[in-house]
């Protein structure tokens, strides 16, 4: 563990300049990734500066890119409208954060309890079990989506929380990564003299393995979220009251030009939060991703 | 629960059959099955069976109301003879994958290698500029705003300005600007989770192979990136690989967004547009079945495929 924090947190060391970096080149690359990080950032940049304009601002021609005059003006419209609509707003986010923890606290743990097994328990089933996990990431739900949808009528979970969270909670990408990392980081000599000592494997999980895959189990937290926080129409729920915030937003926003300023409000709204939550988390995810190899 | 040693295994498992051997060990680590039951069970429910179950149902028709009736492969001939809009599906999925999963896949590779060449602390804030527009959920809709049909939208408003068109382009209308504005926005999208992998898989590589390197007369960033850099990252490209081809047939949802559905004179309907179609719209699950299980296999296809030549190309 040590081992792997002083490789992927690195000394300077490396920004000697050394006789295979040319000044042309390090310039060549800071051209290109100034220009290619302008077009990312520029729509980015672009929906928070429209969500800033005062009306008069929105409608000016030629539109202008920045804004001259900042209110907060789309935002609090943007909070009115959702508190005038039938549905109140605060139950769009009661659903979306409901949906969001849940399901992530169920991905984890499940993920979590599988990965160990199969990285540190010799138990037979265990490599055919994950080439079925890797086999399962080279296609996407589409596919699985009609019979899903004949499974949850057959469950009776259609229209209910269930047919969000409860999928929610074997996203196989979380076992690869975590089962990856329990591979690299949890070491052998430990858990045999933890086993030597008597302690059960429930145990071990908690007291030894969880503890030192904490970057693993962190940049889980943050897939998950980010992917149950952006989640919107979902074809299993009809009832107006089991929406997310994002399926509110989204009809907020294709609801057509006259709204784009409060649109763009609620589009700020909606990116906020998962850029936030990974700027905290930066070095835990690419820690993790860094053992995230697929080696044959 | 204590195991016993190496020597004492391979005595045992000389004196008793292999089944017997199996077992043994099942229930030596019983409580390992405990521990992957809840995701399993799960995982089995949601993702093994309906793949399977699609496939069974592909040969049959099956409206929700009466139970199935096999029909052998009339499904797929039909598919294939009589349905001109799959045909037009197949080919847009095709051409969206194929340009935008290796597009994706080397602008991955090229901006984290570049950012990999920055100093630490700005290498994390560059990091988040390029990472950004992929977590952001919907916030790709901005570019509706931007390339809106009329003068407002902030594209036609430069191109007038400038003189260059009289009159606003109706971007997300017009069958000759869709693609490639949709192919766009996909790429803009696009940097996610294979991305973060290289990022990753730059920061491991072992520097001492660097300075082995440079004495082994390497003598470019070009050099370094193909004999040291790309051999030693890659278990990451493999794993970028498959997420990026996957992710490049996944991008319905991004197009029934930007343009609508049915999408002007069906030029991107894709095959996930018209699974949904005769899924979710008009309930005919059995031919919806046919669909998804020959998207099923183009996806798998494609990533056994690409592996394969990767795991060649190293080697």
């Amino acid at each position: 563990m040590a081992r792997l924090r002083s490789k992927v947190k690195q000394p300077k060391e490396q920004f000697k300049r050394s006789v295979t970096r040319s000044v042309g080149g390090d310039i060549g690359i800071y051209i290109i990734l100034a220009i290619f990080g302008v077009i990312m950032v520029l729509p980015l940049v672009y929906a928070i500066a429209q969500s800033l304009k005062p009306l008069d601002e929105l409608w000016v021609f030629p539109p202008r890119f920045f804004v001259v005059n900042p209110t907060f003006k789309n935002f609090t419209d943007l909070f009115k409208l959702m508190g005038d609509s039938w549905v109140p707003f605060s139950r769009y986010i009661f659903n979306t954060a409901f949906i969001s923890v849940v399901g992530t606290a169920g991905n984890v743990l499940f993920s979590a309890y599988a990965a160990y097994a199969i990285a540190k328990v010799p138990f037979p089933g265990r490599n055919f079990l994950f080439k079925i996990v890797v086999y399962s990431l080279m296609f996407n739900s589409t596919v699985t989506g009609i019979t899903n949808f004949l499974t949850m009528s057959a469950l009776g979970w259609v229209d209910t929380y269930f047919a969000v969270i409860v999928p929610a909670f074997c996203t196989t990408f979380g076992l690869y990564l975590m089962k990856q990392f329990m591979e690299t980081s949890v070491t052998d000599a430990v858990l045999e003299s933890a086993r030597l000592d008597g302690a059960s494997e429930n145990k071990i999980f908690w007291k030894i393995a969880m503890p030192m895959v904490k970057p693993a189990w962190i940049t889980l937290i943050i897939f998950a979220f980010k992917d149950l926080w952006n989640s919107g129409a979902n074809m299993y729920i009809y009832s107006e009251q089991l929406k997310t915030f994002n399926y509110a937003i989204s009809q907020l926003v294709t609801s057509g030009i006259s709204r784009s300023g409060v649109s763009s409000a609620a589009t700020v709204v909606m990116m906020i939060v998962p850029i936030l939550v990974f700027v905290i988390t930066q070095s835990n995810v690419i820690e993790t991703m860094s053992a995230s190899g697929m080696k044959d | 629960m204590a195991n016993s040693t190496t020597a004492e295994h391979a005595v045992i498992r000389r004196d008793i059959s292999k089944f017997k051997w199996t077992m043994m060990q099942m229930k030596q680590h019983k409580v390992a099955y405990l521990m992957i039951a809840p995701f399993f069970i799960l995982f089995f429910i949601f993702t093994v069976v309906p793949v399977l179950l699609s496939i069974i149902l592909s040969f049959t028709t099956f409206n929700m109301l009466e139970w199935p009736t096999l029909v052998y492969a009339d499904n797929y001939i039909r598919l294939f003879l009589d349905d001109e809009i799959f045909l037009i599906a197949v080919k847009n999925t095709l051409m969206f994958a194929i340009i935008t999963g290796p597009a994706s896949y080397l602008l991955s590779l090229f901006f984290a290698w570049f950012i990999n060449e920055l100093r630490p602390k700005i290498r994390a804030v560059v990091t988040l500029l390029f990472y950004a527009p992929s977590i952001s959920g919907n916030v790709y809709l901005i570019w509706t705003i931007i390339f809106s049909s009329d003068q407002y939208g902030y594209a036609n408003a430069l191109l007038m300005k400038f003189n260059i068109i009289q009159k606003p382009i109706l971007w997300f209308q017009d069958e000759k600007y869709i693609f490639t504005l949709v192919v766009l926005v996909a790429l803009w999208t696009s940097l996610g989770t294979s991305f973060l992998t290289f990022i990753a898989g730059f920061q491991v590589v072992d520097k001492s192979l660097y300075e082995a390197g440079a004495v082994d007369g390497v003598k470019n960033r070009w050099q370094e990136l193909w004999f040291i850099t790309l051999p030693t990252m890659r278990p990451q490209m493999m794993l970028g690989a498959i997420l990026a081809i996957t992710q490049s047939f996944g991008f319905g949802a991004v197009i029934t967004a930007l343009v609508g559905f049915p999408s002007p004179n069906y030029c991107v309907h894709t095959i996930m547009h018209h699974l949904e179609d005769y899924g979710n719209q008009r309930f005919e699950m059995g031919y919806a079945s046919a669909i998804a299980t020959i998207l099923f296999f183009m996806m798998i296809g494609s990533n056994l495929l690409v592996t394969k030549i990767l795991r060649k190309v190293g080697s």
